[in-house]
């Protein structure tokens, strides 16, 4: 029949669609406009059940629709049709009540066991604590002496910015690329230990079929164990103010041997990025604070203070701004003003120990550059009717 | 405002004040209706506005037109706007038009207080709609208000909350009215199994309504006091819990998704019979189901933060509770087919924009079983695909369910029939274009795009172009439809000049096709008699098409 092979048309576009070609995806495994398959087994079952349920609900929705769609083509007053008078059957009800129910059931049981292999976090080969902060991850390698920062890498951070000016089609992963992955190895199963600094943040990586939220006061647990080595990209996926959206997750898959040639080269606590001497950081972290403080990139030297302001607006902008207002008034009590505030106007030094330590709500922002924190001390110290005098980059990097 | 109804009690029936002062001071269950539309379609329209910023913005990846904090405000105030200014003041609208003259009653039971249910609401959006003029801007933190990141909100933040207490004392009152009014003047013979769906539907919502409200009312409350007062409701560092915030709102925000869709249930069950000339199929298992749909409503929160960490146990009765109300859902889908079925369909507008329903909203639904299953929730929650899951229930839900009752409904409201023509070029701009917008948001969401962020990584870019093109025709192709009512409102046009039939409808049954069209402003002073089929024994002749 004629309307029965629209109907497998349609089925078979739908299933095209999903199946589109892959080059347009980021994900390596992804099939192009639907869940990647995924680089674990879990989430191998997951993709296999949410494929499950799609033929589920395809099916039923080519049998109701089809039933729709005869009685719009046939049963029409144009074509003459004289309405029935039937208007109830039990049996008829009691069929379409209990075969939905019984297909359920064989959904949910398949779906209960993979949510029970999912929830099952015993016996990890290692364990990441991962913190969420306004807005940046923070990776520390339970046992191993390792933590760092992970922030949206330079390139599209700087292409990014209302009215930057940059095509954003020519920055490679715009928004997926970060400048420090996490870097995790492959075969092992590494646990998760999830939890925020500030705000409701959330940890997903599809292709580990991972998604957890970081919440204030809580440590949610959750693992993957990756298959095979590559680069696995995620989002945060809780909203969680201003940047939310650009704040991404790399995942560096590696084998045995070079994961634990990188953890050796990361040994030496939590300023490990930060440090000039570490392997391959220090460039990207240097290249971010070109971008965002294009006026006191060069030098460790002494700048003047309209450098130092115009570079600390843009530091104050891009951190500090959602908490403590554009207008430095903050909003208390959580978020202190800085306008005379103590911190602002006492020593310079205490101001640089506390953007370097945190306080109380306010994160530590150790993944600054020297030159950014003396940029926006400077900018602090001098805005809105305060006149504390200046902060240089050495200041700075004495106090590390 | 506080004097309005202070100088004398209306009891003459001689007609409507004159001039503004009938619309301020009116307690008259039709004015009050045609107010709640009015106040619907404002809102319908700003928030349809906030949605062109954010599509626009979305338009192509990089940042074009606002800043992040802008673009979080106007995902913030869209959801509230058309929440609680669109979809339900659009019901309550209906409901207060036809409540009344479905169950042959005079008015609402309680006409001052629906006065007051109304006038609340042009405060509370003044008061909401102001914040985006305020220091720091309107609320950006989600309409779901989630604490801590909420109480990082400025000046707004009081705003935000008072709002929020006004819109909840206006669903309540307008609740209260509903479920006197239909359980003590329904017409003499309307027994609860008589009555028609759509006064089912909006019994039990107003049921949900007065259950839920308070709820919020309450945590919004405690966020207020966790802001200005020093308590840690919510505040992990001084020992309270951000997750409960997330547990009492979503006890509230559930069930406030039925609110939105279970009279587009009823608007559905009474167009379709119309347009079929058959009666709706299984009236008994539709107003069971609704009922169990609300039950179910009560014990499914949690499957709105199934990645917060709940205990496994938690996450397993959320999944099969969440899973089994497919069950009276899919009977309900079932009904309507059943009632299409063999009998003599007519495609006149309303009649589009329901099958449009029952079409769109399955989709959503199925998309609902997809979001149901835990472990693939995880890969779903807070993407593109659970926006396009609730756009579709939303949208070709519950507001395709409110213009099509506009449609079915206007003639009898106004004496004027709209135009036809107009009508179905806004159907099929609006069927086509809503398909546009959210379809591909499936897409991106399985291919990774999160929801409320203001750019994206290059790769959805195409998919992002089809919804804001689509966003854009849609939105537009609503001024055919606010044309098409006002010419039926002032006769525009020649199809409206022509004089009207009670029974505007061929197949339409219900007491409120006994009075005349327009149908004057006070109907049943008399009430009518109702027979063993839930039809008048008085008034119009019945269709003969109808059993």
């Amino acid at each position: 029949m004629k309307l029965h092979k629209v109907l497998a048309m349609l089925a078979v576009l739908a299933s095209g669609l999903f199946h589109a070609a892959g080059a347009w995806a980021y994900t390596e495994t992804s099939g192009g406009w639907n869940l990647p398959t995924g680089a674990t087994a879990i989430a191998q079952e997951v993709y296999d059940l949410h494929m499950m349920m799609f033929w589920v609900c395809t099916v039923i929705g080519i049998l109701v629709f089809g039933v729709m769609i005869i009685s719009i083509v046939k049963h029409r007053k144009s074509l003459g049709a004289k309405p029935a008078s039937f208007h109830e059957s039990t049996t008829v009800e009691i069929i379409w009540t209990t075969v939905p129910f019984i297909i359920l059931i064989a959904v949910a049981i398949p779906a209960a066991g993979t949510l029970i292999r999912m929830e099952d976090t015993r016996d990890a080969d290692l364990t990441v604590k991962v913190t969420g902060y306004q807005w940046k991850w923070e990776y520390e390698y339970l046992g191993e002496d390792v933590r760092y920062f992970s922030t949206l890498a330079a390139e599209s951070n700087a292409a990014r910015q209302l009215g930057s000016g940059i095509d954003v089609n020519t920055v490679e992963n715009y928004l997926v690329d970060v400048d420090n992955p996490l870097v995790l190895p492959v075969g092992k199963k590494v646990r998760f230990l999830i939890t925020s600094n500030d705000v409701i943040h959330a940890w997903w990586v599809s292709e580990l079929a991972v998604k957890k939220d970081a919440i204030p006061g809580y440590i949610n647990e959750t693992w993957a164990r990756i298959d095979k080595p590559g680069v696995y990209r995620g989002v945060c996926a809780e909203l969680c103010g201003r940047d939310h959206g650009f704040m991404p997750i790399v995942v560096e898959a590696k084998s045995e041997a070079e994961y634990a040639a990188w953890l050796e080269s990361q040994r030496g606590g939590e300023t490990a990025t930060v440090d000039e001497a570490a392997a391959p950081a220090p460039v990207e972290v240097a290249a971010a604070a070109e971008t965002v403080t294009d006026a006191a990139t060069e030098a460790p030297a002494e700048l003047d203070k309209a450098a130092l302001m115009a570079a600390g607006e843009k530091v104050y902008g891009a951190n500090c701004v959602a908490c403590h207002q554009a207008s430095g008034q903050g909003i208390p009590p959580n978020f202190p003003s800085l306008v005379g505030s103590t911190v602002v106007q006492g020593d310079a030094a205490g101001q640089i120990t506390q953007i370097l330590k945190g306080k109380g709500l306010m994160p530590p922002f150790p993944q600054l550059s020297d030159a950014d924190i003396a940029a926006v001390v400077t900018y602090t110290r001098n805005s809105w009717g305060n006149d504390s005098g200046l902060a240089q980059a050495a200041d700075v990097a004495a106090l590390r | 405002m506080a004097h309005a109804h202070a100088h004398h009690d209306d009891h003459d029936h001689h007609g409507p004040d004159k001039g503004i002062m009938r619309w301020i001071k009116t307690t008259n269950h039709k004015d009050l209706g045609t107010l709640y539309l009015f106040f619907a379609f404002t809102m319908f329209f700003i928030g349809g506005l906030m949605s062109l910023v954010i599509r626009a913005e979305l338009f192509q990846p990089g940042l074009q037109f606002v800043h992040p904090e802008f673009f979080n405000q106007m995902t913030t105030m869209h959801a509230l706007v058309m929440i609680f200014g669109g979809v339900m003041p659009g019901f309550v609208g209906l409901a207060n038009w036809m409540v009344p003259m479905m169950i042959g009653a005079s008015d609402l039971a309680l006409p001052r207080v629906n006065n007051w249910g109304f006038w609340i609401l042009p405060f509370a959006f003044s008061l909401l709609l102001s914040t985006l003029f305020l220091a720091g801007g309107a609320p950006a933190g989600g309409w779901t208000m989630y604490p801590p990141l909420v109480l990082q909100t400025g000046d707004a933040f009081p705003f935000l909350i008072f709002a929020v207490h006004l819109m909840g004392i206006s669903s309540i009152t307008g609740a209260i009215n509903v479920v006197v009014t239909i359980l003590n003047m329904r017409a003499p013979g309307m027994t609860l199994l008589k009555m028609p769906l759509f006064v089912w539907t909006w019994l039990i919502t107003a049921y949900l309504l007065i259950a839920v409200m308070p709820v919020l009312a309450g945590a919004v409350t405690m966020l207020l006091t966790d802001k200005y007062f020093a308590t840690s409701f919510f505040t992990a560092s001084g020992g309270g819990d951000p997750v409960m915030f997330q547990h009492i709102f979503w006890f509230f925000g559930h069930p406030e998704v039925y609110i939105m869709i279970l009279p587009a249930f009823g608007i559905v069950s009474t167009i379709i019979p119309t347009f079929a000339r058959k009666r709706l199929f299984g009236y008994d298992s539709m107003v069971y189901a609704t009922a169990s749909i609300a039950f179910l409503s009560f014990i499914v929160w949690a499957h709105h933060m199934f990645t917060v960490g709940m205990p496994l146990s938690g996450e397993l009765f959320f999944m099969f509770a969440t899973m089994l109300i497919a069950v009276p859902t899919g009977v309900k889908v079932f009904n309507w087919v059943a009632t299409m079925w063999k009998g003599s369909m007519t495609f006149e507008t309303p009649m589009l924009f329901a099958l449009a329903f029952v079409f769109l909203f399955t989709i959503g639904g199925f998309s609902g079983l997809m979001l149901a299953l835990t472990p693939v929730d995880f890969q779903y929650h807070d993407t593109y695909f659970v926006v396009a899951h609730f756009h579709y229930v939303l949208v070709p839900g519950a507001v395709f369910s409110i213009i099509a009752a506009v449609y079915y409904w206007i003639p009898k409201w106004t004496g004027h029939m709209y135009s036809e023509f107009w009508g179905k070029t806004h159907f099929w701009l609006s069927a086509i274009f809503i398909n546009v917008t959210f379809f591909p948001q499936h897409f991106s969401g399985l291919a990774g795009m999160q929801r409320r962020v203001p750019d994206y990584a290059v790769q959805f870019t195409d998919l992002n172009v089809w919804s804001s093109v689509g966003a854009f025709v849609f939105f537009f192709a609503q001024f055919i439809f606010i044309f098409n009512m006002l010419a039926s409102c002032f006769g525009w046009g020649k199809r409206a000049s022509e004089k009207l039939p009670d029974r505007v409808w061929e197949g339409a049954t219900g007491l409120e096709w006994t009075v005349p069209s327009p149908a004057p402003y006070h109907t049943f002073e008399e009430p009518p008699t109702v027979g063993d089929d839930g039809e008048p024994v008085t008034g119009a002749a019945r269709p003969a098409a109808a059993h």
